[in-house]
């Protein structure tokens, strides 16, 4: 029998979906130039009054990054409404340099539609509604390289589709951060101060990780992004590391938050090269992780569900330590 | 425009055309549709009956199969379409890429329409609908402006209906995951938002409680009245404050801009409301017939009249209607 040697999945950074200011932009990814993450996805995709960052200054950071040997994606917005939101968008789809991950299926009309002879494909972030087969081979023909699994999905699902996935596509999974909910026309951090989303005063600026949205007896719930709604958990799929290993998964996607992302991704990186053992990092991941964690959608339960672990486990694990 | 009414049932595909619809639109029973209710939808022979009266009286039906199907479940909505295609139904209204692929590919003669849970908003999203599959309408996520409206109708490939009356998503349909964080179920996997069977009612001595899957989504004291906790639509704590952070409990109605959407050539009008009673379809019906004939007739002197107000108001979430997402204060 033969055993088939599996390559270690590669490991992604997301796009920062909060509103930093520029300088903090580039600060952090020039941390990030020094981390071993292999892929990085660049750009708005929340809200397009976030202008604190121009198109080339996302070039410039562009450039930092594949100096550091990072494979670069430009990430374009998840809803589009004003015309001048799609005329930014073309802009991004027609860049002849870097890959484009489309977060709507205006650019993946966009970029699949481009005819030059340097078209590259593009990839879908967990925004793009993919669910089945079917729609995988479709997008394939139409140019799709990677796609990022859409964050309500299970394992189970994630299996099915990979295994049965067309040649040559890349499938990605979203295994740490808040994660991205919904969208909506409404701006809930203008909402929340009382401002109107034309006059919203740039408050997201005041939010580097979101706004924590509570329940009446002050249970951590949401967390209020601009026109966006995440998670207040944290979904963290570290333990599940060998199965994504297992299933020859080819990119792992953090997600970034204001801090600690740089250690974050050393620990997964060091997980996923032997260098730590996975329960014992479990523990020091606990320490960056915001308002509690959660990885119920992989095990076909409620998103905000966390598998409990064996405590007994757990702690032979800490005493070896 | 067209008026595209809901019919949960048989009893309100009636209400429905018997009271002006151009349109009715429907679902099977299962998690195929965004309507996925317990005792809602129709079987086989309702489903046959519905097309019968729908087309005895010069009305068009359409079929919704527009939930996503993962591959444990793809056989069934195959076979909603191809059930769908049995029928003689006018249109389906479908969502998923995939699902649409073996619809076009299956019967290239079947109309599709894009479903509001497809969540294209703008010329180029549904161009990718339209060359592939050739779609011939567009149902439009409740999150644009007129303006914007506008802009989609000047340049969409296909026609759009916009909706018109009825619960309001706060959320771009289509992408909202809110519901399947809190109970597992969510629109695109399950057909239901914050379903029934995840929902409890407790009085304690804080008032009334309503919570999904044992998340509290709002406490009512004496006097308020508790509607169903969707739960963008609960009170909740941002910043020390207590209120409706994300939505109040609330209807659209976009009766007094009738006019500009029919300006900017919207085709036709969707009622939101499955799940809601005959009573309600009628009701709607009835009064949406009145406000779009009187649009129609003209445009330049038309006026919600007060009475259709009312009766709207009456069926409305909240007892209270908005523009949304049309209106810029509102975003």
């Amino acid at each position: 029998m033969t055993q088939t040697i599996k390559s270690l999945p590669k490991l992604s950074l997301g796009p920062v979906l909060y509103y930093w200011p520029r300088e903090q932009i580039f600060d952090f990814y020039r941390t990030i130039a020094q981390t071993p993450v292999d892929v990085v996805y660049l750009g708005e995709t929340v809200c397009a009054k976030r202008r604190l960052m121009k198109p080339d200054d996302w070039l410039q950071v562009a450039r930092i990054l594949t100096e550091a040997g990072k494979e670069v994606v430009l990430s374009t917005l998840t809803l589009l409404e004003a015309n001048s939101e799609l005329s930014s968008l073309r802009k991004i789809c027609n860049n002849s340099q870097y890959m484009v991950e489309a977060n709507d299926m205006a650019a993946v009309q966009i970029v699949s539609a481009r005819q030059s002879s340097d078209n590259k494909g593009f990839v879908t972030g967990p925004a793009v509604n993919i669910y089945n087969s079917r729609t995988l081979e479709v997008l394939a023909k139409a140019g799709l390289k990677r796609w990022a699994l859409p964050v309500e999905l299970s394992l189970e699902t994630l299996t099915e589709l990979h295994q049965n996935r067309p040649a040559g596509l890349e499938t990605e999974v979203f295994v740490f951060g808040r994660l991205p909910l919904a969208y909506s026309a409404r701006c809930f951090t203008a909402r929340a101060h009382n401002l109107p989303k034309d006059d919203c005063q740039f408050r997201c600026l005041d939010y580097p990780d979101g706004l924590l949205l509570s329940t009446r007896e002050d249970e951590s719930f949401l967390v209020l992004n601009g026109i966006q709604t995440q998670s207040a958990k944290t979904q963290n799929l570290l333990t599940e590391l060998n199965n994504l290993i297992e299933l020859d998964i080819d990119v792992l996607r953090i997600s970034p938050q204001s801090t600690h992302t740089d250690k974050i991704i050393a620990v997964f990186n060091d997980c996923l090269h032997g260098k730590q053992a996975i329960d014992e990092a479990e523990k020091w991941l606990q320490h960056y992780i915001l308002t509690g964690e959660c990885d119920g959608y992989w095990h076909n339960q409620p998103g905000m569900d966390k598998t409990v672990i064996d405590k007994t486990i757990m702690d032979a694990a800490l005493n070896t330590k | 425009m067209q008026l595209v009414c809901p019919a949960g049932n048989l009893p309100s595909l009636k209400a429905a055309v018997d009271n002006g619809a151009n349109a009715v639109y429907m679902g099977f029973k299962d998690d195929t549709n965004a309507r996925h209710f317990a005792g809602l939808n129709f079987d086989d022979r309702r489903a046959q009956e519905g097309i019968e009266y729908a087309h005895n009286h010069g009305v068009k039906v359409f079929i919704a199969i527009n939930t996503y199907p993962q591959p444990s479940g793809w056989q069934r909505w195959q076979e909603a379409v191809d059930h769908a295609a049995g029928l003689n139904v006018d249109a389906l209204i479908l969502a998923d890429i995939g699902v649409m692929d073996y619809a076009s590919e299956r019967w290239p003669e079947l109309r599709l329409h894009l479903s509001v849970q497809g969540s294209a908003t703008s010329a180029e999203a549904i161009e990718f609908y339209s060359q592939r599959f050739a779609i011939k309408r567009v149902v439009l996520p409740r999150v644009l402006s007129l303006k914007q409206v506008k802009q989609v109708a000047e340049t969409s490939p296909v026609p759009i209906e916009v909706f018109g009356f009825g619960s309001l998503c706060v959320m771009v349909e289509g992408r909202c995951m809110l519901s399947s964080y809190v109970t597992g179920r969510s629109p695109n996997t399950y057909g239901a938002c914050s379903p029934a069977n995840a929902v409890s009612w407790n009085e304690t001595p804080n008032g009334l409680e309503t919570r999904l899957n044992n998340i509290l989504i709002d406490r009512h004291g004496e006097g308020e009245s508790a509607g169903y906790p969707t739960l963008c639509k609960g009170r909740f704590n941002v910043n020390a404050n207590t209120y409706y952070a994300i939505e109040e409990p609330t209807s659209l109605n976009t009766m007094a801009i009738l006019p500009e959407l029919q300006a900017v050539g919207v085709a036709a009008i969707k009622i939101e409301g499955r799940q809601r009673s005959p009573a309600y379809v009628k009701q709607v019906a009835k009064v949406w017939r009145a406000a779009l004939d009187a649009c129609e007739k003209n445009p330049q002197h038309y006026q919600p009249q007060a009475d259709w107000l009312a009766a709207l108001e009456k069926v409305s979430e909240g007892s209270q209607t908005t523009l949304g997402a049309y209106h810029r204060p509102w975003q």
